[in-house]
């Protein structure tokens, strides 16, 4: 179990920096999801990982259990990361309409660059 | 214990979605209500200060539960002075956005401007190192909005990178929280400054870890190298009141790596060795190299105040990674006077750029109307930022250096500030001489170099009274820090003094007051698996009034809820 936990945290970690390092949009936008699911499951796993347990504390019985706190900061960071997302999604729509294409990096566009400071009036 | 603790977070949660639902086609009453929301947070922060000012630390428990299992805020003199310097900034960044009509341009300015005024405030007051993740969020989300606001095609680029980058910045948070859980298995700061030091030598490797990925979070915060990058383009393509704001911003970094390193990873902790210092140490001595090579390579003014951020940053974080209280006392001194420099810059930057016809080019072109004036601002707020008497940047420093006289650390962090600030004096001097001397030897109508210049466009208006007052008071402000450098700095040596002798945090936040330590026995106290501390204080008495006090206390909790309002 730890093997396959530990190896989806590190493909899902790889393959979401990898993406990410394409520094175009749409890769980076799911190199940023893969990211939060490695993450995800990063966090489940710092409960330590027990099977077959509830994360429920048994008064009456001597019942493994296993801690539910990561369970709810897991529950947190999804959503956090479901709606942060959506606004990147949002954002790199908005900038690929605007500049018609979707590069992240802002080098190598010198006369881009000196007509921003005539678009800032505007 | 007093709600007001929770008020900088709940008046502007309640009052960004008002003015985004109810008041959003009516400019002038979303306007109203945003300022009066900011200067009622300015009073409320005030009043906290005061609070804070005895020395005692206020813990607020959400929902009454007790400390290491609920949620606390904490209001101690650092929290409270940072909440105040946000709201001063808020409040002038605000008048200037309204007085500009930078808060016309497009939609929602006034509530994103409440929720990154929510966020920021919250990430002061949190006790908790998650919640801390959670409030980077909300200040973060706002500051994306904020960031893009009005649109562009450059500024929606930059926005982008930005939102890339943040984005990455709290997965690794969040990597370094599930790390600090699995070593420590707990995420109170109060609880984890205890846990901390009785870490196993077998568990040291893994707090390290989870110790170094927090700084490099906080760093991308504090825009530190190498992770500053980020930062020149963003902050020289957002909207100048946004910009503004964002001088806190960084700042929320170096208030966390203040925090966060110095009461659970502090120099005491021997199972890290020292580590955050030593790492923070060169990285800082480079950012302020790279603040200052930036300010003198610069061609345009924008990314010339962005460096000269980055420079002052790595000034502050130079400070920070000594962790002695004397340099804390410095940081604190710097981090008040080179947050409202920037500010001050950034709007003045606003003021100059939205009356210039050839943009922030840092080339010689007719001169805009109100020269003299500009130029005035301009000389006072660089004064301040490049650290030259009489303004509080010269104070900060000289109190940096002094803090900083550790043999192996002397050279490379006296030459790092005192050749960076010699450096962004030459840069600064001659963006001034470009931008207002050499002006007034061109003739109006005429092309500048630059081949970007036309007739001035006419709406160009003469900046009134309303206009300047946000830059004004700006400076007023480093003036003040500077004459008041007495009462200022015994206030923030106290400051220096409580964080960095964390046993009244950690008693206040750890363990309750008589009354409410009853609850903590009611409930299921006998398995918590890895608690050591506060327990036996309370045990001896807890049988003869265990009952009658649980009452008392569950009847209490139930007030604590209801009066807390979400």
């Amino acid at each position: 179990m730890e093997i396959v936990v530990a190896s989806a945290v590190g493909v899902l970690t790889a393959g979401g920096v990898y993406l990410m390092l394409r520094l175009r949009a749409f890769p980076v936008i799911l190199g940023m999801a893969f990211l939060s699911y490695a993450v995800n499951i990063f966090l489940f796993s710092t409960g330590r990982i027990a099977i077959d347990a509830p994360p429920i504390l048994n008064n009456y019985a001597d019942v493994p259990y296993t801690d539910p706190l990561p369970q709810a900061l897991v529950l947190t960071a999804i959503v956090i990361s479901f709606g942060m997302t959506a606004v990147l999604v949002m954002i790199a729509l908005g900038a690929f309409l605007e500049a018609a294409h979707d590069r992240i990096d802002m080098t190598g566009e010198p006369d881009e660059e000196d007509a921003a400071g005539t678009e800032r009036e505007g | 214990m007093s709600h007001w603790i929770i008020a900088p977070v709940v008046l502007p949660a309640l009052l960004a979605p008002l003015i985004a639902f109810v008041m959003r086609h009516d400019m002038l009453l979303a306007r109203t209500a945003s300022i009066a929301g900011t200067v009622a947070l300015l009073v409320i922060s005030i009043g906290l200060t005061g609070a804070a000012l005895d020395g005692t630390v206020h813990v607020y428990r959400l929902g009454d539960w007790p400390a290491p299992f609920g949620i606390v805020l904490v209001l101690d003199r650092l929290s409270a002075m940072m909440v105040l310097v946000t709201a001063i900034l808020a409040l002038i960044a605000l008048v200037h956005a309204v007085a500009s009509g930078w808060d016309a341009r497009g939609w929602h300015f006034h509530a994103l401007f409440q929720f990154q005024l929510m966020g920021i405030c919250g990430a002061f007051l949190t006790g908790d190192v998650f919640n801390l993740f959670v409030f980077f969020e909300v200040l973060l989300i706002a500051s994306y909005g904020l960031m893009i606001h009005s649109g562009g095609k450059v500024r929606l680029r930059a926005g982008l990178q930005y939102v890339v980058m943040n984005l990455a910045g709290s997965t690794l948070f969040l990597f370094a929280v599930g790390t600090l859980y699995a070593v420590t298995g707990t995420l109170n700061i109060a609880d984890l400054a205890v846990k901390v030091q009785e870490i196993p030598a077998e568990d040291a490797a893994l707090l390290r870890v989870a110790a170094m990925l927090l700084m490099i979070v906080f760093a991308i915060k504090a825009a530190l190298f190498p992770v500053q990058f980020w930062l020149p383009n963003t902050y020289a393509n957002a909207p100048a009141p946004v910009a503004a704001l964002f001088a806190i911003m960084t700042k929320v970094g170096a208030y966390a790596i203040l925090r966060v390193h110095t009461v659970v990873f502090g120099p005491h902790v021997e199972s890290l060795e020292g580590l955050p210092g030593d790492w923070l140490f060169p990285a800082a001595v480079v950012t302020v190299a790279v603040g200052a090579v930036g300010v003198l390579g610069a061609r345009r003014l924008m990314p010339m105040l962005s460096f000269a951020v980055v420079g002052s940053m790595g000034t502050l974080m130079l400070a920070i990674s000594a962790f002695t209280p004397d340099s804390a006392l410095a940081a604190l001194y710097y981090m008040l006077h080179s947050t409202f420099a920037a500010a001050a810059l950034f709007l003045f930057a606003d003021l100059l750029l939205s009356r210039r016809a050839s943009g922030d080019l840092l080339h010689a072109a007719p001169q805009t109307i109100q020269n003299g004036l500009f130029a005035a601002i301009f000389f006072a707020a660089a004064i301040g930022m490049a650290g030259m008497p009489p303004l509080s940047g010269f104070l900060g420093k000289l109190l940096v250096l002094d803090a900083l006289r550790d043999p192996a650390e002397i050279g490379w962090a006296w030459a790092a500030v005192l050749a960076g600030s010699l450096m962004t004096i030459v840069g600064f001097a001659r963006a001034g001489s470009a931008l207002f001397w050499k002006s007034t030897a061109i003739p109006d109508l005429d092309i500048a170099p630059g081949g970007a210049a036309a007739p001035l466009a006419p709406e160009v208006t003469p900046a009134g009274p309303l206009n300047v007052a946000p830059v004004m008071v700006a400076i007023a402000l480093l003036a003040l820090l500077s004459v008041a450098a007495g009462p200022v700095s015994s206030y923030l040596e106290a400051t220096a003094g409580q964080l960095h002798d964390s046993s009244d945090y950690v008693d206040a936040v750890l363990h309750a007051p008589e009354n409410e330590t009853s609850k903590m026995e009611t409930m299921g106290h006998g398995d918590d698996q890895d608690d050591g501390h506060g327990d036996e204080t309370d045990e001896a008495g807890d049988d003869e009034h265990g009952d009658a006090e649980g009452a008392a206390a569950e009847e209490e909790a139930h007030d604590g809820a209801a009066g807390e309002g979400h």
